[in-house]
């Protein structure tokens, strides 16, 4: 019997290794797996290359995992926020490296890489910092900029319900990158709101389909990251 | 110091900037003043706000005890979603913005060149951390690039240049930029006068600007 479940979020990290890509779901804290990133800071592996829209804010959740250098390098688009200032400390002083990838083009990155797409030409970014270095085509007039798939060995995403096969939907706009990471990780790992058998999502609503779900972990009352920002908690 | 004595202040930059929003438009608003021009968009038009981190149909913020925080926009701000709204992952979010099916995106800019050039991402400090999210995916592949800006800096810098001379945000983008003094067209021979703010000559804006600007 298929049976993706899994008991613990620190189970469900425990084959991360030092170095690893992770890609990790989330749009500031829309969508943000914070039960599994404590449990990969608590897990230990290192000099990992981190794919997130941010950086995290305060000291919990993504910007914890970087505070605890566990991170060499971030994949991102925007790492600024409101509460962000582990990362640009870290970076000023050289400690880790960036590539700063357009929002848009890091979707279709990975999406791409999970779609089995090696690369893909793009407008975004042409005459820009961003295409410097980079292959540029002429298509019917208009040049274009060759960015290149992206894939994980892990990614880490939350859903609002997982079935027994990890078939998944999302609460609102924190489905954001999850969909597509789930595509694009070698393992993929999720935790879910709400377990339930299969048959249970009706497959017409289904957004993930379980065949890009690995593992399946349930935190039934997920903690808030701006909550946790505004008590000033720390993680660990 | 006020220096904004004469024409049109934030909010009045919004409403203008609406005006120009058709029926039926599928729009994208970029952080600050143009989140404004939600308020403005004349009775009786329909229009459906896209945010890029995945809603069609974003309404207003929430009313007290109805927040969700799993329920933002682009600017990590708490929204609604209005009856007809649509969820979608961020790869379809950027398909409708890469693939020319928003119809118009309303920015702000640090500086606007009159070939259509657009900055407004970086200052090019090497010690700020490079932050850039969707504004270049936006400006690619929106149909129509609107820009909500001061006409000139704190410094009083002209924002309209001949040429950007901070990092690009997109290469010939621009068609129609707000500011508080003027209404003003990019167009294949520069800078077009569309509309005076009221009290403002054009002598005024023109010596305001960092090149030529053509009379209406």
């Amino acid at each position: 019997m298929i049976n993706k479940q899994v008991n613990s979020v620190h189970d469900a990290v425990a084959n991360i290794l030092d170095g690893a890509t992770v890609m990790i779901g989330g749009f500031g804290e829309a969508g943000s797996p914070i039960e599994l990133i404590h449990a990969l800071i608590d897990h230990g592996a290192k000099d990992l290359t981190v794919v997130n829209n941010n950086t995290g804010s305060g000291h919990v959740g993504l910007a914890a995992l970087i505070e605890n250098k566990r991170v060499a390098k971030m994949i991102c688009s925007f790492p600024r926020t409101a509460n962000s200032t582990v990362f640009p400390e870290l970076y000023k002083k050289g400690e880790i490296e960036l590539e700063l990838v357009p929002q848009g083009t890091l979707a279709e990155r990975i999406r791409a890489g999970g779609a089995g797409v090696p690369a893909f030409y793009t407008a975004t970014s042409v005459g820009t910092p961003l295409a410097e270095g980079k292959e540029v085509r002429n298509i019917n007039g208009r040049d274009y900029v060759l960015e290149y798939g992206l894939t994980a060995d892990f990614s880490l995403i939350k859903c609002l319900k997982a079935d027994r096969y990890g078939n998944l939907i999302y609460n609102k706009t924190a489905r954001n990158f999850a969909p597509i990471m789930a595509m694009a990780g070698k393992t993929t790992i999720v935790q879910t709101r709400e377990y339930v058998d299969a048959g249970e999502i009706d497959p017409e609503i289904v957004v993930t389909p379980g065949i890009f779900v690995d593992q399946v972990v349930t935190v039934a009352n997920p903690l808030h990251e701006s909550e946790l920002v505004a008590a000033e908690e720390v993680y660990p | 110091m006020n220096e904004q004595v004469i024409g049109w202040n934030r909010e009045q930059m919004a409403e203008r900037a609406a005006q120009d929003i058709p029926n039926g438009a599928y729009v994208n608003l970029g952080i600050g003043i143009p989140e404004k021009v939600v308020r403005y968009v004349p009775e009786g038009r329909e229009v459906i706000y896209h945010t890029e981190n995945g809603l069609l149909g974003m309404g207003d913020a929430p009313e007290p005890g109805k927040e969700d925080p799993e329920l933002i926009n682009a600017g990590k701000k708490l929204v609604t979603a209005i009856p007809g709204a649509a969820y979608f992952h961020h790869a379809d979010s950027f398909s409708m913005i890469r693939g020319n099916h928003i119809d118009i995106c309303v920015l702000g800019a640090m500086q606007v060149a009159e070939n259509g050039d657009l900055a407004n991402w970086s200052t090019g400090n090497p010690d700020a951390i490079p932050a850039v999210g969707g504004a270049m995916d936006l400006v690619a592949g929106v149909k129509t690039i609107n820009v909500i800006t001061q006409h000139c800096t704190r410094n009083g810098e002209p924002k309209l240049v001949s040429k950007c001379t901070f990092p690009l945000t997109g290469v010939g983008v621009v068609s129609r930029i707000y500011t508080d003094l003027a209404v003003v067209d990019v167009t294949p021979d520069g800078f077009k006068l569309v509309e005076l703010a009221p009290g403002v000559d054009f002598d005024y804006v023109q010596e305001r600007t960092g090149c030529t600007l053509n009379a209406a």
